[in-house]
């Protein structure tokens, strides 16, 4: 069960391959895309695979190209960018942290965008886009509020999810007050976005998050064999030569912007950060944080989830957060009892 | 300095006496606690130094300053003549291998993944897992004696497996120096003895400058070239065990009387804690002596 090959050029150029790890990212890359192709076809009007692949290749008929590149494909595209965004997010907590519930989600950084959100809705009643700024900027300085309150010679794994945790119930009260203090109009928008649509997504969504992930991914990438280093404890990274606290605060500046971004577009879609790494741990069976396929399978969920969404409430539409919770739950009670049958909570 | 300007005007000529890892005044404090202070250690090439002392002496914390996990308050510590602090993370990591404590096995990783991530400092983005790699993966697992273990998951292992497999790691690491806090902690006896017999093979098979920290006094007058004995982050003797292993020096370090014999099976020291009642009898005198003062 040598699952590990060896890739070689003459050149010197020399990489090793986990086969397992790397069929299941293909195969999870597929189901995101497959899926997505679905979802476009999906709809008051429905549309056939086939036709849905011909008029993303520019061979399709007027009407089609229209509900297919206006309308269907932008929504889809920042479900798949979010998805990634959250599910890359996730692993990179989750390995800085050393702990599964070291996730966004847990740590309040959707509570803090969220805030940011509400503070743009209730206060200043903005724009979609003022309030997609005003997520970012809640989830950035939430990010940062952690980081310099867990510092302590270097974050270390539970202080960071205790912190969090407390910066997380400190925010939700901060949101509950927002809340109580806006008309009905403002609060109806508000939970609407807090709980996390892919609704009326356009072409102004995509570009950003296209750009941040365009940036982001391959300053991740560079950084994720310190990472994989950084599982064995500090001071083994330290003695093996990883810039432990570069490493770390890069990643972490990057796995923030990845939530808050991705929460600006979509709302604090919840539990995909949570999860996505976590299983795509479990299908790849490899140690390490398995960036790239939990990349995949966060796009792969978030683009299930819509499709179930979508598919399972009818036309008018259950926001994708509520199907993506409910999943969430489930696993996360899932993953509770059997880390306590292995005895390690 | 003397020896110095024999040298001549060459600029960076290090001395050939100068030993590649030293310590020179170093204070060392974690926060506001202050550990050692203008502590000065030199690690002898190519010795099997062990540092012994009593609990909270500073041992570990001095083999952290060594390895340059603890940056010093005052003073430096010195690699190959240049402030360790200054060289680059994976030059000093091709150098100076350490096997902490406490490490953390991944879940579900292989004994090989584990010992290949000892690598790591010889490894570039483009460069990631080249045939010597691999070489000096099955080398050092062959050496250590894991080489079976190879498929096996590392969080099945029995601790004594488990540490060796960490040793190989450092060992993949490839450096002639490496430094060791307290190896052979939560092992039994045999197992003890196993790691250490392994440090001794590593350090007489390449002239390897092997520097562990221990608890055991025997142990460490067995096993040891070169010995640092410390109390309250200052240096109370050091030299080869034959040579500074006394009653007056154990009593000095540890506070325990005993006696000092030769170890029947190596000819070196072996300490005898003196007898339960011989011990409160002078605990007894040295009260009535501070009483009557």
């Amino acid at each position: 069960m040598k699952t590990n090959r060896a890739v070689r050029t003459p050149g010197g150029l020399s990489v090793r391959l986990d086969v397992r790890a790397f069929a299941v990212t293909v195969l999870l890359l597929a189901v995101a895309l497959t899926a997505s192709v679905v979802l476009i076809g999906t709809g008051d009007f429905p549309i056939p695979a086939a036709d849905v692949i011909r008029t993303l290749l520019g061979e399709g008929d007027a009407g089609q190209e229209f509900i297919v590149n206006e309308l269907r494909l932008p929504r889809v595209l920042v479900g798949l960018l979010v998805g990634a965004s959250l599910g890359l997010g996730g692993a990179l907590f989750q390995a800085i942290s050393r702990n599964p519930l070291g996730s966004p989600d847990v740590l309040g950084l959707g509570q803090g965008a969220t805030a940011g959100a509400l503070t743009v809705i209730v206060l200043f009643s903005g724009s979609a886009n003022e309030v997609a700024l005003g997520a970012l900027a809640g989830g950035l300085v939430t990010g940062f509020a952690i980081y310099v309150l867990a510092w302590k010679r270097g974050v270390h794994g539970y202080r960071l999810v205790l912190v969090g945790i407390g910066v997380s119930a400190i925010v939700t009260a901060v949101n509950g007050y927002l809340l109580t203090k806006s008309d009905i109009v403002d609060a109806a928008r508000a939970v609407v976005w807090m709980t996390g649509s892919l609704d009326g997504r356009d072409w102004d969504q995509v570009w950003p998050l296209l750009a941040l992930c365009a940036v982001l991914l391959p300053l991740v990438l560079a950084n994720s064999r310190g990472l994989k280093m950084m599982e064995m404890g500090d001071d083994v990274s330290y003695a093996l030569g990883v810039r432990v606290e570069r490493v770390r605060l890069v990643l972490m500046l990057s796995a923030v912007l990845l939530t808050a971004s991705a929460t600006a577009a979509a709302g604090p879609v919840s539990f995909v950060a949570l999860t996505a790494p976590q299983l795509a741990r479990r299908l790849t069976r490899s140690p390490g944080p398995n960036l790239v396929a939990s990349l995949c399978m966060g796009a792969a969920l978030l683009v299930s989830a819509d499709w179930v969404s979508q598919r399972a409430f009818g036309a008018d539409q259950l926001p994708v957060g509520v199907v993506t919770g409910v999943l969430g739950g489930v696993y996360l009670l899932w993953l509770l009892v059997t880390e306590r049958r292995a005895g390690r909570i | 300095m003397s020896d110095g300007s024999t040298r001549g005007s060459g600029t960076n000529h290090r001395r050939s006496t100068v030993n590649r890892l030293s310590a020179e005044n170093v204070t060392l404090a974690y926060d506001q606690r202050v550990i050692a202070e203008q502590l000065s250690v030199e690690i002898p090439d190519n010795s099997f130094t062990v540092i012994v002392g009593p609990n909270a002496c500073g041992k570990s914390t001095l083999l952290r300053a060594l390895s340059r996990m603890l940056k010093p308050n005052e003073g430096r510590v010195l690699l190959d003549g240049q402030v360790i602090q200054s060289l680059p993370a994976k030059k000093v990591a091709r150098t100076l291998g350490l096997l902490p404590q406490s490490s953390i096995a991944p879940d579900g990783i292989t004994v090989g993944d584990l010992v290949g991530r000892g690598r790591y400092p010889h490894q570039g983005l483009l460069r990631q897992w080249s045939a010597e790699d691999e070489r000096v993966v099955q080398e050092s697992m062959a050496r250590t004696g894991v080489a079976e273990l190879a498929e096996r998951y590392v969080d099945e292992l029995s601790g004594g497996q488990r540490q060796r497999v960490w040793i190989a790691m450092a060992l993949a690491q490839q450096t002639p120096l490496l430094l060791l806090d307290e190896p052979t902690t939560f092992l039994d006896i045999q197992h003890q003895i196993d790691v250490l017999d392994l440090c001794a093979d590593l350090h007489e098979e390449h002239g390897r400058t092997l520097v562990a920290v221990l608890h055991d006094l025997n142990h460490a007058a067995r096993y040891a070239t070169h010995l640092i004995a410390l109390r309250g982050g200052k240096v109370i003797a050091q030299g080869a065990p034959n040579d500074i292993v006394t009653a007056g020096l154990v009593e000095e370090v540890f506070g325990l009387r005993c006696q000092v014999i030769d170890d029947p099976e190596t000819g070196t020291p072996l300490v005898v804690p003196a007898a339960r009642t011989a011990r409160t009898r002078h605990t007894a005198q040295k009260v009535a002596a501070t009483g009557a003062s």
